[in-house]
Protein backbone atom coordinates (compact mmCIF):
# COMPACT_ATOMS: atom_id res chain seq x y z
CA UNK A 1 0.00 0.00 0.00
CA UNK A 2 1.80 3.29 -0.75
CA UNK A 3 0.77 6.86 -0.34
CA UNK A 4 0.24 7.58 -3.75
CA UNK A 5 -2.84 4.74 -4.80
CA UNK A 6 -6.17 6.32 -4.68
CA UNK A 7 -8.14 7.10 -1.38
CA UNK A 8 -11.20 3.88 -0.81
CA UNK A 9 -13.27 3.16 1.80
CA UNK A 10 -11.50 0.37 3.39
CA UNK A 11 -8.71 3.20 3.97
CA UNK A 12 -10.96 5.41 5.68
CA UNK A 13 -12.09 1.90 7.88
CA UNK A 14 -8.05 1.62 8.83
CA UNK A 15 -7.84 5.17 9.33
CA UNK A 16 -10.99 5.44 11.84
CA UNK A 17 -8.81 1.87 13.74
CA UNK A 18 -5.75 3.69 13.64
CA UNK A 19 -4.41 0.45 11.45
CA UNK A 20 -2.51 2.35 8.63
CA UNK A 21 0.58 2.46 7.36
CA UNK A 22 2.31 6.22 8.21
CA UNK A 23 2.63 7.05 4.66
CA UNK A 24 -0.83 5.91 3.96
CA UNK A 25 -2.16 7.88 7.26
CA UNK A 26 -0.51 10.63 6.12
CA UNK A 27 -2.13 10.61 2.61
CA UNK A 28 -5.23 9.95 3.95
CA UNK A 29 -5.19 12.96 5.94
CA UNK A 30 -4.17 14.93 2.93
CA UNK A 31 -7.32 13.38 1.24
CA UNK A 32 -9.82 14.44 3.58
CA UNK A 33 -8.44 17.90 4.55
CA UNK A 34 -9.94 18.51 0.78
CA UNK A 35 -13.33 17.17 1.73
CA UNK A 36 -14.41 18.38 4.78
CA UNK A 37 -18.21 15.80 4.01
CA UNK A 38 -15.93 13.30 4.68
CA UNK A 39 -13.91 14.44 6.99
CA UNK A 40 -16.43 14.97 9.36
CA UNK A 41 -17.85 11.39 8.71
CA UNK A 42 -14.72 9.82 9.95
CA UNK A 43 -14.54 12.32 12.49
CA UNK A 44 -18.09 10.87 13.98
CA UNK A 45 -16.67 7.62 12.89
CA UNK A 46 -14.02 8.00 15.18
CA UNK A 47 -15.70 9.80 18.01
CA UNK A 48 -18.43 7.01 18.55
CA UNK A 49 -15.93 4.77 18.38
CA UNK A 50 -13.75 5.97 20.90
CA UNK A 51 -17.41 6.57 22.72
CA UNK A 52 -17.73 3.01 22.52
CA UNK A 53 -14.61 1.75 24.04
CA UNK A 54 -14.93 3.95 26.98
CA UNK A 55 -18.39 2.98 27.86
CA UNK A 56 -17.27 -0.40 27.68
CA UNK A 57 -13.74 0.51 29.83
CA UNK A 58 -15.13 -0.23 33.41
CA UNK A 59 -16.76 -3.37 32.25
CA UNK A 60 -13.38 -4.55 31.38
CA UNK A 61 -11.64 -2.65 34.70
CA UNK A 62 -13.78 -4.53 36.71
CA UNK A 63 -12.43 -7.47 39.06
CA UNK A 64 -13.53 -10.69 37.66
CA UNK A 65 -16.38 -12.46 40.08
CA UNK A 66 -15.62 -15.63 41.49
CA UNK A 67 -17.92 -17.53 39.26
CA UNK A 68 -15.91 -16.96 36.38
CA UNK A 69 -12.80 -18.03 38.00
CA UNK A 70 -10.81 -20.60 35.78
CA UNK A 71 -9.88 -22.79 39.46
CA UNK A 72 -13.71 -22.91 40.22
CA UNK A 73 -14.90 -23.89 37.26
CA UNK A 74 -12.26 -26.88 36.63
CA UNK A 75 -13.51 -27.85 40.34
CA UNK A 76 -17.06 -27.60 39.56
CA UNK A 77 -15.94 -29.62 36.73
CA UNK A 78 -14.43 -32.10 38.49
CA UNK A 79 -17.33 -32.66 41.39
CA UNK A 80 -18.97 -33.26 38.23
CA UNK A 81 -16.88 -35.95 36.79
CA UNK A 82 -17.09 -37.14 41.03
CA UNK A 83 -21.08 -37.38 40.15
CA UNK A 84 -20.38 -39.52 37.31
CA UNK A 85 -18.24 -41.63 39.03
CA UNK A 86 -20.60 -42.28 41.99
CA UNK A 87 -23.33 -42.68 39.90
CA UNK A 88 -21.67 -45.52 38.04
CA UNK A 89 -20.92 -48.01 40.34
CA UNK A 90 -17.64 -46.89 42.15
CA UNK A 91 -19.44 -45.83 45.22
CA UNK A 92 -18.30 -48.59 46.95
CA UNK A 93 -14.78 -48.66 45.35
CA UNK A 94 -11.58 -49.62 46.84
CA UNK A 95 -11.63 -48.23 50.20
CA UNK A 96 -15.07 -49.80 50.96
CA UNK A 97 -13.90 -53.37 51.11
CA UNK A 98 -11.81 -56.02 52.03
CA UNK A 99 -12.80 -56.38 55.37
CA UNK A 100 -12.80 -60.27 55.96
CA UNK A 101 -11.96 -61.10 52.54
CA UNK A 102 -9.58 -63.66 53.42
CA UNK A 103 -7.22 -63.48 50.18
CA UNK A 104 -4.77 -61.90 52.10
CA UNK A 105 -4.55 -65.36 53.76
CA UNK A 106 -1.63 -67.02 54.91
CA UNK A 107 -2.18 -69.72 52.79
CA UNK A 108 -3.19 -67.79 49.60
CA UNK A 109 -0.90 -68.24 46.61
CA UNK A 110 -0.26 -66.59 43.83
CA UNK A 111 -2.24 -68.25 40.79
CA UNK A 112 -0.55 -68.81 37.50
CA UNK A 113 -2.41 -67.32 34.64
CA UNK A 114 -3.77 -69.97 32.78
CA UNK A 115 -5.56 -71.36 36.17
CA UNK A 116 -8.26 -68.56 36.61
CA UNK A 117 -11.03 -67.73 34.48
CA UNK A 118 -12.35 -64.82 33.19
CA UNK A 119 -13.37 -62.28 35.14
CA UNK A 120 -10.10 -61.81 37.31
CA UNK A 121 -8.88 -61.77 33.74
CA UNK A 122 -10.65 -59.46 32.24
CA UNK A 123 -10.10 -56.70 35.21
CA UNK A 124 -6.18 -57.47 34.41
CA UNK A 125 -6.21 -56.65 31.21
CA UNK A 126 -8.50 -53.60 30.98
CA UNK A 127 -6.48 -52.67 33.51
CA UNK A 128 -2.91 -53.35 31.58
CA UNK A 129 -4.75 -51.33 28.57
CA UNK A 130 -5.43 -48.35 30.60
CA UNK A 131 -1.82 -48.47 32.10
CA UNK A 132 -0.74 -48.65 28.46
CA UNK A 133 -2.41 -46.12 27.47
CA UNK A 134 -2.11 -42.90 30.24
CA UNK A 135 1.15 -44.09 31.31
CA UNK A 136 2.90 -42.28 28.29
CA UNK A 137 0.67 -39.54 28.76
CA UNK A 138 2.77 -36.82 29.34
CA UNK A 139 0.61 -33.56 29.86
CA UNK A 140 -2.35 -35.34 30.97
CA UNK A 141 -0.92 -38.35 33.02
CA UNK A 142 -4.69 -37.87 35.61
CA UNK A 143 -8.18 -36.67 35.18
CA UNK A 144 -8.40 -35.17 39.01
CA UNK A 145 -4.61 -34.33 40.21
CA UNK A 146 -3.66 -35.03 43.41
CA UNK A 147 -4.28 -31.83 44.45
CA UNK A 148 -7.88 -32.53 44.84
CA UNK A 149 -7.15 -35.82 46.50
CA UNK A 150 -9.03 -34.31 49.95
CA UNK A 151 -12.29 -33.48 47.90
CA UNK A 152 -11.75 -36.97 46.12
CA UNK A 153 -11.76 -38.52 49.81
CA UNK A 154 -14.03 -36.52 51.65
CA UNK A 155 -16.62 -37.46 48.93
CA UNK A 156 -16.28 -40.99 49.00
CA UNK A 157 -15.89 -40.99 53.37
CA UNK A 158 -19.38 -39.11 52.64
CA UNK A 159 -20.85 -41.60 50.75
CA UNK A 160 -19.18 -44.67 52.88
CA UNK A 161 -19.52 -43.23 55.92
CA UNK A 162 -15.79 -44.33 56.23
CA UNK A 163 -12.92 -42.32 57.24
CA UNK A 164 -10.79 -42.92 53.75
CA UNK A 165 -7.65 -42.60 52.71
CA UNK A 166 -5.55 -42.92 49.75
CA UNK A 167 -3.28 -46.13 49.90
CA UNK A 168 0.02 -44.41 50.61
CA UNK A 169 2.96 -45.72 48.58
CA UNK A 170 5.22 -43.51 49.81
CA UNK A 171 7.35 -46.65 51.26
CA UNK A 172 7.68 -48.19 48.53
CA UNK A 173 9.04 -44.59 46.33
CA UNK A 174 5.87 -43.92 44.61
CA UNK A 175 4.11 -40.63 44.91
CA UNK A 176 0.17 -40.07 44.54
CA UNK A 177 -0.15 -38.16 41.19
CA UNK A 178 -4.07 -37.87 40.57
CA UNK A 179 -6.42 -40.62 38.81
CA UNK A 180 -8.54 -40.22 36.52
CA UNK A 181 -12.32 -41.53 35.38
CA UNK A 182 -12.87 -44.29 32.26
CA UNK A 183 -15.16 -46.78 31.02
CA UNK A 184 -14.95 -50.19 31.95
CA UNK A 185 -16.75 -53.25 30.77
CA UNK A 186 -19.83 -51.29 30.69
CA UNK A 187 -19.73 -49.38 33.59
CA UNK A 188 -16.87 -47.10 35.03
CA UNK A 189 -13.80 -47.79 35.93
CA UNK A 190 -11.12 -45.40 38.10
CA UNK A 191 -7.57 -45.56 37.55
CA UNK A 192 -5.04 -44.08 40.08
CA UNK A 193 -1.83 -43.20 39.25
CA UNK A 194 1.52 -42.99 41.44
CA UNK A 195 5.10 -42.30 40.11
CA UNK A 196 8.61 -42.65 41.54
CA UNK A 197 11.59 -39.74 41.74
CA UNK A 198 12.48 -41.42 38.42
CA UNK A 199 9.04 -40.77 36.92
CA UNK A 200 8.37 -44.64 36.52
CA UNK A 201 4.34 -44.97 36.83
CA UNK A 202 2.22 -47.50 38.69
CA UNK A 203 -1.75 -47.67 38.88
CA UNK A 204 -4.20 -49.15 40.40
CA UNK A 205 -7.27 -49.69 38.88
CA UNK A 206 -10.81 -50.58 39.72
CA UNK A 207 -14.09 -51.22 38.48
CA UNK A 208 -16.96 -53.45 39.20
CA UNK A 209 -16.90 -57.43 38.79
CA UNK A 210 -18.46 -60.34 38.95
CA UNK A 211 -17.19 -63.22 40.86
CA UNK A 212 -16.03 -64.17 44.31
CA UNK A 213 -12.24 -65.17 43.84
CA UNK A 214 -10.03 -63.73 46.41
CA UNK A 215 -6.66 -64.56 44.50
CA UNK A 216 -3.93 -62.92 42.80
CA UNK A 217 -3.68 -63.16 39.29
CA UNK A 218 -0.49 -61.97 37.28
CA UNK A 219 0.11 -61.08 34.39
CA UNK A 220 2.62 -59.33 32.42
CA UNK A 221 2.29 -57.30 28.75
CA UNK A 222 5.59 -55.84 27.95
CA UNK A 223 7.15 -53.83 30.77
CA UNK A 224 3.81 -53.98 32.45
CA UNK A 225 3.59 -56.33 35.25
CA UNK A 226 -0.33 -56.66 36.78
CA UNK A 227 -1.77 -58.30 39.74
CA UNK A 228 -5.16 -58.33 39.96
CA UNK A 229 -8.28 -59.91 42.06
CA UNK A 230 -12.27 -59.31 42.70
CA UNK A 231 -13.01 -58.85 45.82
CA UNK A 232 -16.76 -57.83 47.12
CA UNK A 233 -18.37 -57.02 43.61
CA UNK A 234 -15.15 -55.17 42.66
CA UNK A 235 -12.17 -55.82 40.78
CA UNK A 236 -8.74 -54.02 41.82
CA UNK A 237 -5.21 -53.97 39.55
CA UNK A 238 -2.09 -52.60 40.18
CA UNK A 239 0.05 -52.41 37.27
CA UNK A 240 3.91 -50.98 37.22
CA UNK A 241 7.04 -51.79 34.80
CA UNK A 242 8.16 -53.88 37.61
CA UNK A 243 9.02 -57.62 38.09
CA UNK A 244 6.65 -59.36 40.14
CA UNK A 245 8.48 -59.84 43.08
CA UNK A 246 8.86 -56.21 43.16
CA UNK A 247 5.01 -55.16 42.47
CA UNK A 248 3.86 -58.14 45.01
CA UNK A 249 4.76 -56.12 48.22
CA UNK A 250 2.92 -53.49 46.91
CA UNK A 251 -0.08 -54.65 45.58
CA UNK A 252 -0.34 -56.63 48.83
CA UNK A 253 0.43 -52.78 51.23
CA UNK A 254 -2.25 -51.62 49.47
CA UNK A 255 -4.80 -54.00 49.88
CA UNK A 256 -3.68 -53.88 53.88
CA UNK A 257 -4.29 -50.15 53.77
CA UNK A 258 -7.53 -50.71 52.67
CA UNK A 259 -8.28 -53.48 54.67
CA UNK A 260 -7.35 -51.54 57.86
CA UNK A 261 -9.46 -48.09 56.97
CA UNK A 262 -12.23 -50.83 57.11
CA UNK A 263 -11.34 -52.76 59.36
CA UNK A 264 -10.76 -49.80 61.69
CA UNK A 265 -14.83 -48.74 61.58
CA UNK B 1 0.85 -30.46 32.94
CA UNK B 2 -0.48 -27.82 30.62
CA UNK B 3 -2.88 -26.13 33.11
CA UNK B 4 -5.57 -24.06 30.57
CA UNK B 5 -6.10 -21.65 33.72
CA UNK B 6 -2.85 -19.27 33.09
CA UNK B 7 -3.77 -19.18 29.24
CA UNK B 8 -7.42 -18.63 29.29
CA UNK B 9 -7.54 -15.91 32.25
CA UNK B 10 -6.07 -12.99 30.80
CA UNK B 11 -8.83 -12.67 28.45
CA UNK B 12 -11.60 -12.78 30.71
CA UNK B 13 -11.96 -9.16 31.71
CA UNK B 14 -12.27 -8.66 27.66
CA UNK B 15 -15.01 -11.76 27.44
CA UNK B 16 -17.06 -10.16 30.32
CA UNK B 17 -16.74 -6.91 28.15
CA UNK B 18 -17.95 -7.84 25.10
CA UNK B 19 -20.80 -10.28 26.81
CA UNK B 20 -22.20 -7.22 28.35
CA UNK B 21 -21.72 -5.22 25.27
CA UNK B 22 -24.05 -8.09 23.15
CA UNK B 23 -26.75 -8.33 26.14
CA UNK B 24 -26.41 -5.12 28.41
CA UNK B 25 -27.44 -7.48 31.17
CA UNK B 26 -24.99 -8.47 33.73
CA UNK B 27 -25.88 -11.47 35.00
CA UNK B 28 -27.36 -12.82 31.76
CA UNK B 29 -23.31 -11.28 30.48
CA UNK B 30 -21.21 -13.47 33.01
CA UNK B 31 -23.94 -16.11 32.45
CA UNK B 32 -22.59 -16.53 29.29
CA UNK B 33 -18.82 -16.28 30.05
CA UNK B 34 -19.23 -19.00 31.96
CA UNK B 35 -20.79 -20.61 29.65
CA UNK B 36 -18.41 -19.98 27.30
CA UNK B 37 -15.42 -20.91 29.82
CA UNK B 38 -17.04 -24.33 30.43
CA UNK B 39 -17.31 -24.89 26.70
CA UNK B 40 -13.96 -23.89 26.68
CA UNK B 41 -12.48 -26.18 29.51
CA UNK B 42 -14.46 -28.85 28.19
CA UNK B 43 -12.74 -28.90 24.76
CA UNK B 44 -9.26 -27.64 25.73
CA UNK B 45 -7.67 -30.72 24.20
CA UNK B 46 -9.56 -30.34 21.31
CA UNK B 47 -8.38 -26.95 20.07
CA UNK B 48 -5.61 -26.13 17.20
CA UNK B 49 -2.61 -26.38 19.43
CA UNK B 50 -1.07 -23.76 16.86
CA UNK B 51 -4.47 -21.21 17.60
CA UNK B 52 -4.57 -18.03 19.53
CA UNK B 53 -5.86 -18.18 22.38
CA UNK B 54 -8.06 -15.20 22.62
CA UNK B 55 -9.62 -15.49 19.03
CA UNK B 56 -10.94 -19.09 20.34
CA UNK B 57 -12.65 -18.12 23.17
CA UNK B 58 -14.08 -14.80 21.62
CA UNK B 59 -15.78 -17.72 18.81
CA UNK B 60 -16.92 -19.44 20.90
CA UNK B 61 -18.48 -17.12 22.97
CA UNK B 62 -19.82 -15.65 20.00
CA UNK B 63 -21.51 -18.50 18.72
CA UNK B 64 -22.98 -19.71 22.34
CA UNK B 65 -24.41 -16.32 22.48
CA UNK B 66 -25.89 -17.03 19.01
CA UNK B 67 -27.58 -19.47 19.50
CA UNK B 68 -29.22 -19.08 22.34
CA UNK B 69 -30.77 -15.89 20.55
CA UNK B 70 -31.52 -18.11 18.04
CA UNK B 71 -33.03 -20.37 20.69
CA UNK B 72 -34.61 -17.29 22.68
CA UNK B 73 -36.42 -16.10 19.34
CA UNK B 74 -37.83 -19.60 18.89
CA UNK B 75 -39.23 -19.17 22.22
CA UNK B 76 -40.29 -15.54 21.36
CA UNK B 77 -38.39 -14.67 24.28
CA UNK B 78 -37.02 -11.73 22.42
CA UNK B 79 -39.74 -8.68 21.58
CA UNK B 80 -39.20 -6.99 18.24
CA UNK B 81 -38.61 -3.51 18.85
CA UNK B 82 -40.59 -1.25 16.40
CA UNK B 83 -38.72 1.82 16.15
CA UNK B 84 -41.85 3.45 14.74
CA UNK B 85 -43.42 2.98 17.75
CA UNK B 86 -41.02 4.74 19.78
CA UNK B 87 -41.59 8.57 21.11
CA UNK B 88 -39.35 11.21 19.43
CA UNK B 89 -36.46 12.14 21.60
CA UNK B 90 -35.44 14.99 19.78
CA UNK B 91 -35.14 16.96 23.15
CA UNK B 92 -32.46 14.65 24.30
CA UNK B 93 -30.28 14.67 21.20
CA UNK B 94 -26.75 16.55 22.40
CA UNK B 95 -23.52 16.12 22.34
CA UNK B 96 -23.65 14.63 26.05
CA UNK B 97 -26.74 12.19 24.57
CA UNK B 98 -24.32 10.93 21.73
CA UNK B 99 -21.51 10.36 23.59
CA UNK B 100 -23.51 7.88 26.48
CA UNK B 101 -25.97 5.96 23.92
CA UNK B 102 -23.68 4.83 21.31
CA UNK B 103 -23.29 1.62 23.62
CA UNK B 104 -27.54 1.66 23.74
CA UNK B 105 -27.12 2.95 19.91
CA UNK B 106 -25.18 -0.38 19.09
CA UNK B 107 -28.46 -2.32 20.12
CA UNK B 108 -30.25 -1.49 17.06
CA UNK B 109 -27.76 -3.33 15.03
CA UNK B 110 -28.27 -7.08 13.71
CA UNK B 111 -25.95 -8.87 15.75
CA UNK B 112 -23.45 -9.11 12.91
CA UNK B 113 -22.68 -5.53 12.80
CA UNK B 114 -22.55 -5.39 16.28
CA UNK B 115 -20.24 -8.10 17.17
CA UNK B 116 -17.77 -6.56 14.17
CA UNK B 117 -17.46 -3.28 15.63
CA UNK B 118 -16.98 -4.63 18.84
CA UNK B 119 -14.63 -7.10 18.17
CA UNK B 120 -12.65 -4.55 15.64
CA UNK B 121 -13.53 -1.26 17.90
CA UNK B 122 -13.41 -2.35 21.10
CA UNK B 123 -11.24 -5.70 21.14
CA UNK B 124 -8.62 -4.39 18.94
CA UNK B 125 -9.11 -7.83 16.98
CA UNK B 126 -7.18 -7.94 13.46
CA UNK B 127 -9.95 -7.44 10.42
CA UNK B 128 -9.20 -11.24 9.49
CA UNK B 129 -9.42 -12.07 13.22
CA UNK B 130 -12.70 -10.66 13.28
CA UNK B 131 -13.56 -12.27 10.09
CA UNK B 132 -12.93 -16.18 11.22
CA UNK B 133 -14.47 -15.14 14.47
CA UNK B 134 -17.32 -14.07 12.81
CA UNK B 135 -17.91 -17.17 10.31
CA UNK B 136 -17.79 -14.40 7.55
CA UNK B 137 -15.34 -14.07 4.53
CA UNK B 138 -12.11 -12.03 4.84
CA UNK B 139 -12.78 -10.01 2.02
CA UNK B 140 -16.38 -8.81 2.92
CA UNK B 141 -14.79 -7.67 6.38
CA UNK B 142 -14.28 -4.14 5.36
CA UNK B 143 -17.55 -3.32 3.72
CA UNK B 144 -19.17 -4.74 6.18
CA UNK B 145 -17.51 -2.55 8.50
CA UNK B 146 -18.45 0.47 6.39
CA UNK B 147 -21.69 -0.28 6.49
CA UNK B 148 -21.93 -1.13 10.33
CA UNK B 149 -20.35 2.30 10.88
CA UNK B 150 -21.92 4.11 8.82
CA UNK B 151 -25.35 2.70 9.99
CA UNK B 152 -24.29 3.36 13.58
CA UNK B 153 -23.64 6.92 12.67
CA UNK B 154 -27.47 7.28 11.63
CA UNK B 155 -29.06 5.96 14.57
CA UNK B 156 -26.67 8.20 16.62
CA UNK B 157 -26.84 11.24 14.80
CA UNK B 158 -31.08 10.93 14.55
CA UNK B 159 -31.16 10.25 17.89
CA UNK B 160 -33.31 7.50 18.08
CA UNK B 161 -31.45 5.68 20.44
CA UNK B 162 -32.35 7.03 24.09
CA UNK B 163 -35.45 5.73 25.09
CA UNK B 164 -35.03 1.97 23.47
CA UNK B 165 -33.46 0.91 26.17
CA UNK B 166 -33.15 2.06 29.36
CA UNK B 167 -29.66 2.34 30.86
CA UNK B 168 -29.51 -0.28 33.35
Amino acid sequence: MTGDAPILEDDLQAYVDGRLPEARRTAVEAYLAQHPDLRERVAAEMRQRASLRGQLEGKFAEPVPPRLWVANIQAARRAGAMRRLRAVAAGALIFAVGAGAGWLAADREIVASSSRPAPTTAVAQNASAAYRTFVVEVAHPVEVASAQEGHLLQWLSRRLGKPLVAPDLTPYGYKLMGGRLLPGNGSAAAQLMYDDASGKRLTLYVRAAEGSETAFRFQREGDAATFAWIDQGFGFAVTAPLAREELMPIAEAVYRRFGSVSSSN
Amino acid sequence: MADPGPLIEPHIPALRRYAFALLRDRDRADDLVQDTLERALSRWLLRRADGDVRAWLFTILRNLHVSSWRRDRRRGAVLALDEAAMPAVAARQDAALEIHDVLAALDQLPEEQKSLLLLVGVEDFSYDDAARILGMPIGTVMSRLSRARQRLRAIVETGKVALLRRVK
